[in-house]
C-alpha cells in the first residue's frame, strides 16, 4: 500500500477492498486463501479495530462471517471463485436469512485460469443463490462499490456478492481514501422466525427472498452503477466489470450500458439502452450471462458469437472481433523452450516426488505447490481435480479395483489442503476402510498463495501465537494405526518408509515433514551450498531428473567425452549453481558417483 | 513521452514485481495517470512472469494490448524474445544479460538459442544490454539488480531522476535505501 497524496492511494484491488471494508467499519472478516483473492484478507489483518482470521476452508470462513453479522456486526467473507463451491451451502440459505449488519461475499474469479484449475463464471451464483451482486471494472470502483455493498446488504436484508477478477484484483491503481464509519455496537437478539430455518420458516422466508430480489431489481434500474454512456455510431456496447476497460480502450466514442450492478439485471435500462440504438454487442468475460438475459428480454443483440467465452479477454481480442481492420501489426511469436513454473530449488516435495515415481504407483493429487510434481522430469502426479480430492478419488479408485488395489494408488495432499477438506476423507477411507496411502506434505505453510498461516504452523493470520494442530495425534484419532513421520530430504529412508505404508492393507498416513525454503525463517538461515565434482560425474542424469532450478546439463559435443577422460559414451555433465542451491541435500543422495559434495565454506 | 506502455519480463523470482512498483510511483508522482497489472500465485514459482504498467493522463485498461508496448524491461534474454508480439515497430528493449535455464534446457532436452538477441536486431528493434547481476554486486547488494534495470529504463521515461530516486527511497526498507539508490544511479549511467 502506498499513500500518493493526502486524498489518494496507489492500491491493487484487494488492497482497496481491504480499505474499503475497513471504512465500512467491517469488524468481522474471515476467508481462505486463495489467488487471486488473498490479499484482500492479508491486508486488512493490519488494519486496527477488525478481527481478521484465516478460517480452515471457505465454507467455515463464510458462515463466521454470516454469524458475525447476525449478532450486529457488518463482516465480510473473501475466497477464490472455486472456494464458493466449497461454501455454497451457507451461501444458498444466507439469502433466506437475511442479514442484521451488512454482509459481503467476495468472490475473485480467474479467467484464463491463470493459477486455478477451472474458470467458473460467479455470476451464475447469484443467479442461483439469489443474492444481488455487484461487479467493478477497476480498484477505485472496488473500493466505492464495496462501501455501497454493505449499505444494499443492510436496505435489503440481504448478502451481497462482490465479484472481482484477476485483473481487478492484482491491478494497481489510483483510489481516493475516505473515513472510517463508527461500527455501531452489536447485540445479539432472538429472531427464530427470520434465523432458524426450518421448513415451515424457510417457506415464509422464501416469499420473502423474493420480495428482497424485486426490490433489488428496481433499485438496479436506479443505481450509478448501472449506466448510460451516451456516444455517437449505431452500435451500443453492453459490459461489465473488466470487460467495460476493454471495450472504451477499443470504442471511446460509442454508446455503452455499463453494468455494475450484474444482478439482477435493469430491464427497464437494458431496453431504454437497446432501443436508443441499431445493433446491440455485449462484450463479457467467460459465460454469456449477461447476453442470455438480454435475449430473455426479446432484445436481438450478438455476443458470443463473436467474443469468446472462455478465458480472459482484453484490447486485443475486442479489436480482431469487432474492428479487426484497426488491430495493431504485431511481430509473430517466436518458438521458445516453455518456461512453466517449477518447484524451488531446496523444496521438499521434490524427494517425495522423486521416491513415488521410483514406486511406480498412481498419485492421486491435489491443490498446491505439489500439482507442480506432475510436470516433467518429475512427472509424478495422476490427478488433480479440486481442494481434498485427493484421498477420496485415491478411495475410489481402490474401491473400483477391488482386492489387491491397496497398493496401487497413493494420495498426496498439502497441510493446509489437509485441514481444508481432505480430513473428512480420510475419515471416510478408515470408516469405510480402503488401504491407499495418505501422503501429506507438512511444509509448515499455505505455501502456494504466498504463504499464509493455518491451523497447523501455530501462528493466526497476524502472525501472534495460536493453537498448534498436531496432524499426527489427528489421523491417528479418526483411527489410522499406521502414521509414519518422514524427512522428505531423506530420500533413502522415505522411500522405506514409503514403500512399508504402501504395502499395508490397512488405511496409512506418512507426513513428510520439513519446511517450504521460502519461508523466512529457513530464508535467513546460513546455506552451505553443495557443488559438483565434474570429474567424479558419470552423466547418469539422475540428480538432474529431480528437476531442481539449481541443476543444469550441459551436453557433450561430438568426441568431447574422450577428449576430457571420460568415457566415449558418456552424455554430457550435470552442474549445480551454488548461488542457487538451497542445501537440501536429495541431490547428493540420489547420486551413485560422489559427484556431488557439501562444500565446508558457507556462502 | 506523454504516454506510454512499459512491459516488464522476466522470471518469477527476479523482482520484477518490485521494479514495475518503483517505476510506476515515479510516474504517478510526475503526475501521470497508472495502471499496473500483475499475476500472482502459481506463475511466480520460476515461471515466465510478466507486469504491465501503463501511464497516461487517462487509462482505462490494465493491459497492454499486442503490438503496443513502448518499452520491455526483460530481466532475461530469452524472455526479451519471448513477448515480441507485444513490442511496437521501432521499440526499445532493456535487458538484463543474464540466462536462467528453462527445465527444457536444463534437463537437456533443450538448448538455449543462441545470438538471441539478434531477434531483435532482425526486427529493428533497439536494445540496450547490461548485466544487471554484475552491476548489483558490484554495488554490494546483489539483490538490488531490479533497481539497476529500473535505473536503466528511466532514462527512457519522462521522469526526471531524483524522482525515481524519491521513490525508491520511500519505497525500500530504510537500510537498503543507500544501495538501492546506487544502484539505480549506477543502471541510469548505462542509459546515458
Amino acid at each position: 500500500m502506498t499513500i500518493i497524496s493526502g486524498t489518494t492511494m496507489w492500491l491493487s484491488g484487494n488492497e482497496a477492498i481491504a480499505l474499503a471494508a475497513y471504512e465500512a467499519g467491517v469488524t468481522v472478516a474471515s476467508g481462505y486463501p486463495g489467488t487471486p483473492s488473498t490479499e484482500i484478507l492479508e491486508t486488512l489483518s493490519t488494519y486496527d479495530g477488525v478481527y481478521t482470521e484465516w478460517a480452515p476452508n471457505e465454507k467455515v470462513g463464510l458462515e463466521v462471517a454470516i454469524g458475525a453479522c447476525l449478532a450486529g456486526a457488518r463482516a465480510m467473507a473473501t475466497m477464490k471463485h472455486v472456494g464458493v463451491n466449497v461454501a455454497a451451502d451457507p451461501l444458498f440459505t444466507s439469502s433466506y436469512v437475511g442479514v442484521r449488519g451488512g454482509l459481503v461475499l467476495v468472490t475473485a474469479d480467474d479467467p484464463e485460469m491463470h493459477s486455478s484449475q477451472n474458470e467458473q463464471d460467479n455470476r451464475n451464483y447469484a443467479l442461483a443463490a439469489k443474492l444481488p451482486m455487484l461487479e467493478p471494472s477497476d480498484p477505485a470502483e472496488a473500493k466505492a462499490m464495496l462501501l455501497d455493498a454493505f449499505r444494499l446488504s443492510e436496505e435489503l436484508d440481504t448478502p451481497v456478492m462482490l465479484r472481482i477478477t484477476s485483473r481487478v484484483a492484482h491491478v494497481k491503481g489510483v483510489v481516493p481514501k475516505g473515513e472510517r464509519r463508527t461500527p455501531p455496537p452489536c447485540a445479539l437478539a432472538k429472531d427464530p422466525a427470520k434465523m432458524v430455518m426450518l421448513p415451515a420458516i424457510a417457506r415464509k422466508r422464501r416469499v420473502v427472498v423474493e420480495e428482497h430480489m424485486n426490490r433489488a431489481a428496481a433499485i438496479a434500474n436506479e443505481t450509478p452503477w448501472n449506466r448510460i454512456e451516451t456516444g455517437a455510431g449505431k452500435r451500443g456496447f453492453i459490459t461489465g466489470g473488466v470487460s467495460y476497460l476493454y471495450v472504451k480502450e477499443t470504442f471511446p466514442d460509442a454508446p455503452v450500458l455499463k453494468l455494475g450492478m450484474t444482478w439482477p439485471l435493469p430491464d427497464d435500462l437494458i431496453r431504454r439502452f437497446a432501443a436508443s440504438v441499431e445493433e446491440v454487442v455485449v462484450v463479457e468475460e467467460l459465460d454469456p450471462f449477461l447476453e442470455r438475459h438480454v435475449k430473455t428480454l426479446g432484445i436481438a443483440c450478438q455476443g458470443k458469437n463473436l467474443i469468446p467465452n472462455r478465458g480472459e479477454l482484453n484490447t486485443d481480442i475486442v479489436l480482431a472481433a469487432l474492428a479487426p481492420e484497426r488491430a495493431a501489426k504485431a511481430f509473430a511469436a517466436i518458438d521458445l523452450p516453455s518456461r512453466p513454473p517449477n518447484m524451488c530449488a531446496g523444496c521438499p516435495h521434490r524427494g517425495i516426488f522423486h521416491n513415488l515415481r521410483r514406486l511406480k504407483v498412481f498419485v492421486s493429487g491435489d491443490i498446491g505447490c505439489y500439482t507442480l510434481g506432475a510436470l516433467p522430469p518429475l512427472s509424478a502426479m495422476d490427478t488433480c481435480v479440486c481442494m481434498g480430492a485427493s484421498v477420496t478419488v485415491a478411495h475410489g479408485m481402490v474401491k473400483a479395483l477391488g482386492v489387491g488395489g491397496h497398493d496401487k494408488v497413493v494420495s498426496v495432499v498439502g497441510d493446509s489442503t489437509f485441514i481444508h477438506s481432505g480430513v473428512t476423507g480420510l475419515i471416510n477411507t478408515v470408516y469405510n476402510h480402503s488401504a491407499a496411502t495418505l501422503i501429506i506434505l507438512d511444509n509448515r505453510t499455505t505455501a502456494m498463495t504466498g504463504h499464509q498461516e493455518n491451523p497447523v504452523t501455530g501462528r493466526n493470520i497476524k502472525g501472534e501465537p495460536a493453537h498448534q494442530l498436531d496432524i499426527e495425534t489427528l489421523c491417528r484419532a479418526v483411527g489410522v494405526r499406521h502414521v509414519y513421520v518422514v524427512n522428505p530430504h531423506d530420500i533413502d529412508a522415505a522411500y522405506k518408509t514409503l514403500k512399508e505404508a504402501i504395502a499395508l492393507t490397512e488405511p496409512s498416513v506418512v507426513i513428510a515433514k520439513a519446511p517450504c525454503v521460502l519461508l523466512p525463517e529457513m530464508r535467513r538461515r546460513q546455506i552451505r551450498p553443495y557443488s559438483s565434482n565434474q570429474q567424479n560425474c558419470a552423466g547418469c542424469m539422475a540428480c538432474v531428473k529431480l528437476g531442481c532450478p539449481a541443476i543444469s546439463w550441459t551436453p557433450f559435443t561430438e568426441g568431447e567425452a574422450e577428449r576430457r577422460g571420460y568415457k566415449a559414451t558418456q552424455k554430457g555433465l550435470s552442474k549445480i549453481d551454488e548461488s542457487m542451491c538451497n542445501d537440501c541435500g536429495q541431490c547428493a543422495a540420489v547420486c551413485k558417483f560422489q559427484a556431488i559434495f557439501h562444500r565446508e565454506e558457507t556462502k | 513521452m506523454k504516454a506510454g506502455n512499459i512491459l516488464f519480463t522476466g522470471v518469477g523470482g527476479q523482482g520484477i514485481l518490485l521494479a514495475s512498483e518503483l517505476t510506476a510511483l515515479a510516474l504517478l508522482s510526475a503526475g501521470f495517470d497508472a495502471k499496473k497489472s500483475e499475476v500472482h500465485g502459481m506463475a511466480q514459482r520460476g515461471g515466465s512472469v510478466t507486469a504491465q504498467l501503463r501511464f497516461g493522463a487517462r487509462v482505462y485498461g490494465p493491459l497492454i494490448a499486442m503490438g503496443t508496448a513502448d518499452v520491455q524491461v526483460a530481466f532475461e534474454m530469452m524472455e526479451a524474445v519471448r513477448y515480441l508480439p507485444y513490442l511496437r515497430p521501432n521499440a526499445t528493449v532493456v535487458v538484463n544479460t543474464q540466462k536462467i535455464l528453462p527445465p527444457l534446457v536444463a534437463t537437456g532436452q533443450a538448448s538455449y538459442p543462441e545470438n538471441i538477441l539478434q531477434n531483435l536486431t532482425e526486427r529493428k528493434i533497439s536494445f540496450l544490454s547490461l548485466d544487471a547481476f554484475e552491476i548489483a554486486r558490484q554495488v554490494g547488494e546483489s539483490k538490488t539488480a531490479n533497481v539497476v534495470m529500473v535505473g536503466a529504463l528511466s532514462a527512457l521515461l519522462p521522469v526526471k531522476a531524483d524522482v525515481f530516486e524519491q521513490s525508491i527511497a520511500t519505497r525500500v526498507p530504510a537500510r537498503f535505501k543507500e544501495a538501492n539508490i546506487e544502484a539505480f544511479r549506477r543502471g541510469r549511467a548505462v542509459s546515458t
